[in-house]
């Protein structure tokens, strides 16, 4: 089989892979393949049509396919190579990977690799929602790729299950192009999207958000969807009885969770962790296979572009070092562990600490606490937050930190 | 406009398919009415794909002997259609004492059925076969396979239908009657008449009402045909577990089961299935697919005890399968097949009951009727009979690295992947839309190229075969269907004009 060769390929055109291409490139990396699955760059921002991205990272709201401009104009103006149309069938531990595209499979073997697939949205399946199998039961990220990107209407009643961000966004998408949105129900006690998405795409358009409720039952005898069954939930998330309501409509969405896509990671034989279902990573984000990096939702699940786009630019810088020979590979490295209300913590370990940016999730929404981050019984570093949630990922900037005398780092809310 | 055949065959499962295949040998005109938009949608896609050795079957039954000759028949079968199969063998397990005397008794009857090379394994021989199996003793079948049961009816069908069968779907028998000539007429929903001398009712779940439309309520030796619908429920497990099952694994059954007993099956193409459970169902509903909470918590329950290792997120579908049963629900168990020509009804060959093991048995029920239909039609061998599929059996993706370079050279599109989980290519995705019966339902496409069955279900290729449809198919929001009639997917374009 053709076999080529590059310094460094990054998996996946999305945002994470277009920062960290030209953070590679900027950091000295000449031989850089990018390889994206679709016919252009940009990832899921391209069906992102609405605002808000870039408020961190150009302190302005752009749309999704305005922000992956910014960053095409830069991987154009860097000359970085890019192979479109092209899927990574396999990615082996010696850094091999196979691709795909039309009329053509080979072998690319790479010095290092950045990881940036992105993620997957969780489905019925997953959920085992009893009921019908009907027409008109869609993920969320699908339909708005349907709407914003085919020009086609999946329903016009339509009912959103779990308060993920992308269901928010849909919820308002769908009501401005004439559909009905009933409500959204989330299982949880509390949102998982966003605050600015509750309020500008549910509240300033009337509609309901329910709480501890779930689908419970899907009816479309007929082959299309006719309504679901709703029904409070307990603590233990199981249907109170006495609850159920039927609720007519065409069309559920679902938008229940992302999944970050790790299978070439895990064909790679590289360590994940059970958490965040990304690869185990160092502040550089390197994983435990010398030379593959990763970063953006393939390493855990963001909130914001913006955060993304930093984070693989530290990869694609992370990945140039390593192929000029100038990261360091074997010494010391510190566990990063997640402490009280804490339920996980990027990065997992610290190899060099010369500028440490610790991102978390919480365990439930809470107020007025403190966020510490220790080593042992000393305190490194401790903040006041007022308002925390788990949609929310809150971010802990370390600066330099001496590795040399730290045995560990655990961060905790009190 | 009526249509005039020879034989005419009510239902597109498996059975009828393999029935049509077998008679498109010879110089006789064929037709098959299918209700649904494609063959294959009921019970003969909805079931575990296991081809049973034939232990379970009583001495001297139906179910015994067709059963034990189907599944002789099928690697010829399979490789002649390009359909991949997986002898993987079985092993019906005993936990505890209490279920030796029914595995006894299981192990006289496979050998009175003449089950090929059936052994008795003390657990330590099972642990070679299946590391970490429980139980004290298991009986090992090695004909039992795994087959892809979709995959079988569609290529029986493709296959009869290159050879002279003519398909009709959407086409629901609605009246049945014979006239002073002899002849059949059967009318159907859309309007069409057929006029033919053979008429064979393998219309599964729906056997029973056919046979009504006839007039024939009971089998010849005064059997009620009543079908009793019984539900199966299953779940499909993430193909990321591909290999930790070497080989079936089933249950000692009780006498009075409904079916085999809940199980683990490790399908053809790399998943893992767990279920059936078997609930009666109302009978008027016979197609009532609806899965349950309880079923679906216990199936679940299961899994987590028979495989330590997995996860919620390995959980990535769920499905449920009606068996078309002869036995009411008061007395359980299994009745034989019923298939016959109908002693009042010249020319009336009724298929009723043909539940497991109808999959295994589907090529020997097809040699059975032929002989039947032999009796009225003789049976003169076609010149040009087409045995062979031409293409690959399975997926692009099992084939070598090196083929599938050979292959991407001949036809580019080998090379574009559409269903990202799966690796199914634009050619063999194409090669869907274009099958030769006619069917365009997205559920027609997923069946052939298995597009949309992975750990995403659907969620990446959907856009990309929607976008396929339209550019090169020229489909309107409105010709997207997901399955049966009815099942549209979308209600219009969001901007008014073109886009």
């Amino acid at each position: 089989m053709i076999r080529e060769k590059h310094d460094l390929v990054i998996i996946g055109g999305g945002p994470a892979g277009l920062a960290a291409a030209a953070a590679a490139k900027e950091t000295g990396c000449n031989d850089i393949l990018l390889i994206e699955r679709d016919r252009i760059l940009g990832g899921i921002l391209n069906q992102c049509i609405h605002d808000g991205f870039g408020v961190h990272a150009f302190n302005e709201a752009l749309s999704g396919p305005e922000y992956a401009d910014r960053f095409i104009q830069k991987i154009r103006g860097l000359s970085i190579q890019v192979m479109d149309k092209t899927i990574v069938l396999d990615l082996s531990k010696d850094k091999v990977l196979c691709v795909s595209r039309m009329g053509e499979i080979k072998e690319i073997k790479a010095k290092a690799v950045v990881l940036a697939m992105g993620c997957r949205e969780r489905t019925r399946g997953a959920l085992a929602i009893p009921g019908h199998r009907p027409a008109g039961v869609y993920t969320a990220g699908t339909v708005q790729n349907l709407v914003n990107l085919e020009n086609i209407m999946p329903g016009k009643h339509v009912v959103i299950l779990g308060s993920g961000d992308i269901g928010l966004i849909m919820a308002r998408r769908l009501t401005l192009e004439g559909a009905k949105v009933e409500a959204v129900f989330e299982v949880l006690p509390y949102s998982s999207g966003l605050q600015r998405n509750i309020q500008q795409c549910l509240e300033d358009y009337g509609i309901p958000l329910h709480l501890s409720t779930t689908v419970i039952d899907i009816y479309g005898p007929k082959g299309r969807l006719e309504g679901v069954t709703v029904a409070q939930v307990d603590d233990e998330r199981k249907p109170v009885k006495g609850t159920e309501r039927f609720v007519s409509c065409d069309t559920l969405l679902l938008s229940v969770g992302l999944i970050p896509e790790n299978e070439l990671t895990r064909e790679a034989g590289i360590v994940m962790c059970d958490v965040t279902q990304g690869a185990d990573v160092d502040d550089r984000c390197m994983t435990k296979l010398p030379g593959v990096f990763a970063c953006g939702n393939v390493l855990h699940v963001h909130d914001l572009v913006d955060f993304v786009s930093m984070e693989a630019e530290r990869a694609g810088k992370s990945a140039a070092l390593y192929v000029a020979g100038k990261l360091a590979i074997s010494g010391k490295e510190i566990p990063v562990r997640p402490g009280k209300n804490v339920r996980y913590v990027v990065p997992q370990r610290i190899k060099q600490g010369d500028e440490v940016s610790l991102a978390f999730r919480v365990t439930s929404p809470m107020r007025d606490r403190i966020i510490e981050v220790c080593d042992g019984g000393s305190v490194l570093m401790s903040r006041k937050e007022a308002r925390m949630h788990p949609a929310e990922m809150v971010w802990v900037d370390m600066g330099k930190l001496d590795i040399g005398k730290i045995d560990s780092l655990e961060v905790r809310v009190r | 406009m009526k249509y005039r055949f020879n034989v005419l065959i009510i239902g597109g499962g498996v059975v009828g398919n393999a029935i049509a295949r077998e008679l498109s040998r010879f110089r006789m005109t064929v037709a098959l009415l299918e209700k649904e938009s494609d063959v294959g949608m009921e019970t003969s896609c909805r079931n575990s794909g296991v081809l049973h050795s034939g232990i379970n079957y009583e001495a001297g039954t139906l179910r015994a002997k067709l059963s034990v000759s189907g599944n002789a028949m099928m690697d010829k079968l399979c490789s002649e259609l390009k359909v991949k199969i997986k002898r993987i063998g079985k092993l019906t397990t005993a936990i505890d004492e209490n279920d030796l005397p029914g595995l006894k008794r299981l192990m006289e009857q496979g050998t009175a059925n003449r089950v090929p090379d059936l052994v008795i394994l003390n657990n330590h021989e099972m642990q070679k076969i299946q590391p970490g199996i429980e139980g004290i003793a298991a009986i090992w079948s090695p004909t039992s396979a795994v087959i892809s049961p979709y995959g079988l009816t569609i290529a029986l069908a493709e296959n009869a239908h290159a050879n002279g069968v003519e398909y009709f779907l959407k086409s629901e028998v609605l009246t049945v009657k014979k006239d002073e000539s002899g002849k059949f007429t059967v009318t159907t929903s859309n309007g069409e008449a057929f006029s033919a001398d053979i008429l064979i009712n393998a219309a599964g779940l729906s056997s029973c009402r056919i046979s009504g439309l006839a007039g024939v309520n009971e089998g010849n030796n005064g059997e009620s045909l009543k079908i009793w619908p019984c539900r199966g429920e299953y779940f499909v497990l993430d193909n990321r577990l591909d290999g930790t099952l070497k080989t079936l694994v089933y249950p000692v059954p009780g006498a009075k089961d409904a079916g085999l007993g809940i199980h683990l099956t490790p399908t053809v193409d790399g998943n893992i299935l767990i279920g059936p459970s078997a609930e009666y169902i109302p009978e008027e509903t016979p197609e009532d697919y609806r899965v349950t909470a309880p079923v679906l918590e216990d199936l679940r329950r299961e899994a987590h005890k028979l495989l330590p290792d997995i996860k919620m997120s390995d959980f990535i579908r769920n499905f449920a399968g009606n068996r078309p049963k002869l036995t009411p629900p008061a007395e359980g168990g299994n009745a034989d097949f019923i298939i016959e020509e109908t002693k009042s009804l010249n020319g009336f060959i009724n298929l009723i009951g043909i539940e497991s093991p109808g999959l295994t048995s589907a090529p020997a029920i097809a040699e059975k009727v032929r002989d039947i239909v032999s009796k009225h039609i003789p049976l003169e061998e076609k010149e040009k009979f087409l045995a062979e599929c031409s293409g690959f059996a399975g997926h692009f993706s099992d084939l070598s690295k090196e083929e599938q370079e050979r292959l991407i050279k001949l036809e580019p599109e080998y090379g574009e992947i559409i269903c990202r989980c799966e690796k199914i290519t634009k050619k063999e995705v194409r090669d869907a839309i274009e099958n030769s019966l006619g069917a365009r339902t997205l559920a027609s496409i997923k069946y052939r190229a298995r597009n949309g069955m992975g750990r995403c279900q659907g969620g990446f290729c959907t856009p990309r075969i929607v976008r396929i449809l339209r550019d090169e198919y020229g489909f309107t929001p409105e010709d997207y269907v997901l399955r049966e009639a009815g099942s549209n997917l979308f209600t219009g374009n969001v901007m008014k004009g073109k886009d």
